[in-house]
């Protein structure tokens, strides 16, 4: 892609600690005030990965009480969180605030962090050329917003939000639940940590599109940004045109709850249904943009370790252009069973049926980009490559979703959960440790343990499938969502998937002994440790880059692929 | 690529800016999904919202119809949330051919000791019969109070139009529920 090296421009600095590019902040400056797009990316993946355990250990519990039939812990736990004499309504409650909080913490404090803050903050800058973002003092607000809104989030389990403490909504903060259903404070808070969650996200958004189409080097034209930055711009404009749509209708839910407005209500002329389809207007969009900029990780892996540019280039790009359209005209099939009429169902069923089409190119590119390559499986191409397996399994079942008949059966029961854990469990979380593991010893300038990586993947692989498997069996014989207990008769299955989540658990134990094991022993990361199969243009800088990077801007020459 | 014309300063200024007004707009268009429902409903008749006429619109399609084509029947289903009144209708149901005009009374007496505001609120099972249940005079969305004791006799002038007929999502439905809930108008204060 270029041809220039790192040493045209970072070479004689990159050894020297002392020279102005490098210079780095104290402490207190560098981390909490920070503008510097690597420090906020470098903040949002901790963030992150603090945010995962948190919303993985809620999992967690609700494994270990769905492990068996009848209830187990839950009332237990509603004694220690609401006092000894907690009721029985206390405790199904509590299931609530478990399924709302996991649900929200791993869209927008876990996932959308990760993938878009971290990664996107850390990459998007130096693989088109620019020294950093566009805004910067603005990507540190957007950082800063998500810790109040997770503290307000957390917080708000510690309130009253109706028979319980704690907001037991769902992720969907359905009205009338949302509203007449949850008196108390803690329903306000959530919303108000989807507001602030949200307007972080606004701002980053605006932030990377500037960047993008602004920013880019000299000769580092739209059809030759990696697919990695066009996939952050697709997620740039879904961010830009879904967010604000939920924090209108989230809006009107505070104003339903607080001053007597009546938008959702249907004794005032209200109409419940209009919050679902404003929810799912930015809900549809939300599931592609967490993970869209996976697939421009994996495309990246897959190219490096195939030492083969992409196959499809524009194919690739314009694929995610295209399900970021298409992804804004389908959000009616959350909603197939609030009665629609049999056309208005068709054309819902059709649509998102066409979501295929593109999501295939994506497939069929990435294999026919390993066809013929020199592949090397490494840590973060066998991640990349569980990817692509899972993805398509959660696919094939998102096609069956799409049936507005078959999902008159399937909906709300853990067929559906099924699905969009393997496109967002086992699609998005898998794209993250694929990224983590082929970016991390840049960021860090650490190798991390090869064995340890594998030894992540396969343990994961494993649990994973063995927890989220089985589900697609329990929802066929009728198991709902959000309800803590279930008929004998699903035990068998829902034991087998709380073993999977302990293998998984072990998967997780071994990442951050991996993570640990880098930093202690790992060995001294080269600028370019992957060979000449990475060729974008973090690959000419050293590990870790300079704190400053190309004051020079690097030039794309024309001859390169991507 | 506006290098050329625009500083760069500016060039991302303005960039950000129209970014920020694609978001403003999606915010405006997110408050303007409400008229914009209302409207969407009242014109299509999506889910169960009812057509009203007035009487001469509705004298011109209702000549001459009666008992012609199917018998549908209706029934009348009140409901109260929250205000302390018995409210019923005449007659749980009655047949009516397609197009002809019919009158169903329904029946509200306030069993409380103090004058009760209610506001009733309707909808018609199954949705797809919405857009041909007509209306020509009915009590909905109108505010009513009851002093303690009293009772009103509420009618409502309908009839399902005979395009009714030509739809194909109606071709099973043999039956139209027609349903009220009175709610209160003022909130009780004590209501947590």
């Amino acid at each position: 892609m270029s041809t220039t090296t790192a040493d045209d421009f970072h070479g004689a600095h990159a050894h020297d600690d002392h020279h102005d590019s490098d210079h780095k902040p104290g402490f207190f400056a560098r981390w909490f005030m920070s503008t510097n797009h690597k420090d906020i990316g470098t903040l949002y993946l901790i963030f992150a990965i603090m945010a995962g355990v948190i919303g993985g250990a809620i999992s967690g519990l609700m494994r270990a009480e769905l492990a068996n039939p009848g209830i187990q812990y839950l009332h237990g736990w509603a004694q220690m969180m609401d006092g000894p004499d907690a009721t029985m309504d206390q405790a199904y409650h509590l299931w609530n605030v478990l399924i709302t909080a996991h649900g929200l913490i791993m869209v927008f404090f876990m996932v959308m962090p990760a993938i878009i803050g971290g990664f996107g903050n850390w990459f998007v800058p130096i693989m088109i050329g620019a020294p950093d973002m566009a805004f910067p003092r603005m990507n540190n607000i957007s950082f800063w917003l998500l810790i109040p809104a997770f503290a307000l989030l957390l917080g708000s389990t510690f309130v009253p939000g109706g028979s319980g403490n704690g907001a037991g909504t769902g992720w969907t903060v359905y009205a009338p639940l949302s509203t007449s259903g949850s008196p108390g404070p803690a329903v306000d808070m959530a919303i108000l940590s989807l507001h602030l969650a949200g307007a972080s996200s606004i701002l980053g958004a605006v932030n990377f599109i500037t960047t993008i189409f602004n920013m880019r080097a000299p000769g580092m034209t739209l059809h030759k940004m990696p697919l990695f930055v066009w996939s952050v711009l697709v997620t740039a404009f879904l961010l830009l045109l879904a967010l604000p749509v939920l924090a209108a209708a989230i809006t009107m839910l505070l104003t339903d709850r607080n001053f007597h407005t009546v938008f959702y209500d249907a004794a005032g002329g209200g109409d419940p249904e209009l919050y679902q389809h404003l929810f799912w207007f930015f809900g549809h969009p939300e599931v592609y943009i967490m993970i869209l900029p996976g697939f421009g990780i994996i495309s990246q892996i897959i190219s490096t370790f195939s030492r083969k540019p992409v196959f499809g280039y524009l194919g690739m790009a314009y694929a995610m252009v295209a399900i970021g359209v298409v992804g804004f005209i389908v959000w009616a099939h959350h909603m197939f069973t609030t009665g629609m009429t049999v056309n208005v169902k068709m054309y819902f069923t059709a649509a998102t049926m066409v979501i295929a089409v593109p999501t295939g190119v994506k497939i069929f590119s990435w294999i026919a980009t390993m066809w013929g390559g020199s592949l090397s499986f490494k840590t973060p191409m066998v991640w990349a490559l569980g990817f692509i397996f899972l993805f398509t399994v959660g696919g094939v079942t998102g096609v069956v979703l799409a049936n507005g008949g078959i999902d008159d059966n399937l909906h709300d029961t853990y067929y559906v959960v099924a699905h969009f854990h393997y496109v967002l469990s086992l699609g998005a979380v898998f794209a993250l440790f694929a990224g983590f593991y082929y970016w991390f010893p840049k960021m860090s300038g650490r190798m991390y343990s090869e064995f340890l990586g594998q030894l992540h993947f396969w343990v994961f692989f494993v649990g994973v499938n063995m927890l989220f498997f089985p589900m697609h069996f329990l929802g066929m014989s009728g198991m709902q969502r959000r309800v803590p207990d279930y008929t004998d008769a699903l035990a068998y299955w829902n034991g087998i998937a709380s073993y999977g989540y302990q293998i998984m658990g072990v998967g997780v134990v071994i990442f951050f002994v991996n993570i640990i094991y880098a930093f202690v022993a790992g060995k001294k990361a080269e600028g370019n440790y992957w060979g000449e199969g990475a060729t974008t243009l973090e690959w000419t800088l050293s590990s870790p880059p300079p704190y400053h990077q190309f004051e020079t801007l690097p030039v794309i020459d024309d001859s390169g692929h991507h | 690529m506006a290098a050329t014309t625009l500083s760069p300063q500016r060039a991302k200024r303005r960039t950000a800016f129209f970014a920020a007004l694609a978001a403003l707009a999606m915010l405006g268009l997110g408050f303007a999904s409400v008229p914009l429902y209302r409207l969407f409903c009242q014109a299509t008749g999506y889910g169960g919202t009812t057509q009203r006429v007035t009487e001469a619109e509705a004298a011109a399609i209702a000549r001459a119809s009666q008992g012609e084509g199917r018998q549908l029947s209706i029934r009348f289903d009140s409901n109260v949330n929250g205000v302390p009144w018995a409210f019923y209708p005449e007659k749980k149901s009655m047949t009516v051919g397609v197009g002809g005009k019919s009158m169903a009374i329904f029946i509200a007496k306030n069993n409380s000791d103090k004058p009760i505001t209610g506001r009733a609120v309707f909808n018609v099972t199954p949705d797809v019969a919405g857009p041909y249940f007509t209306k020509i005079q009915c009590f909905c969305f109108t505010e009513q109070t009851l002093q303690p004791g009293q009772e009103v006799r509420m009618p409502v002038l309908f009839y399902v139009d005979k395009k009714f007929l030509d739809d194909p999502d109606d071709k099973d439905v043999q039956e139209i529920t027609l349903s009220y809930t009175f709610y209160p108008v003022e909130k009780p204060a004590d209501q947590s």
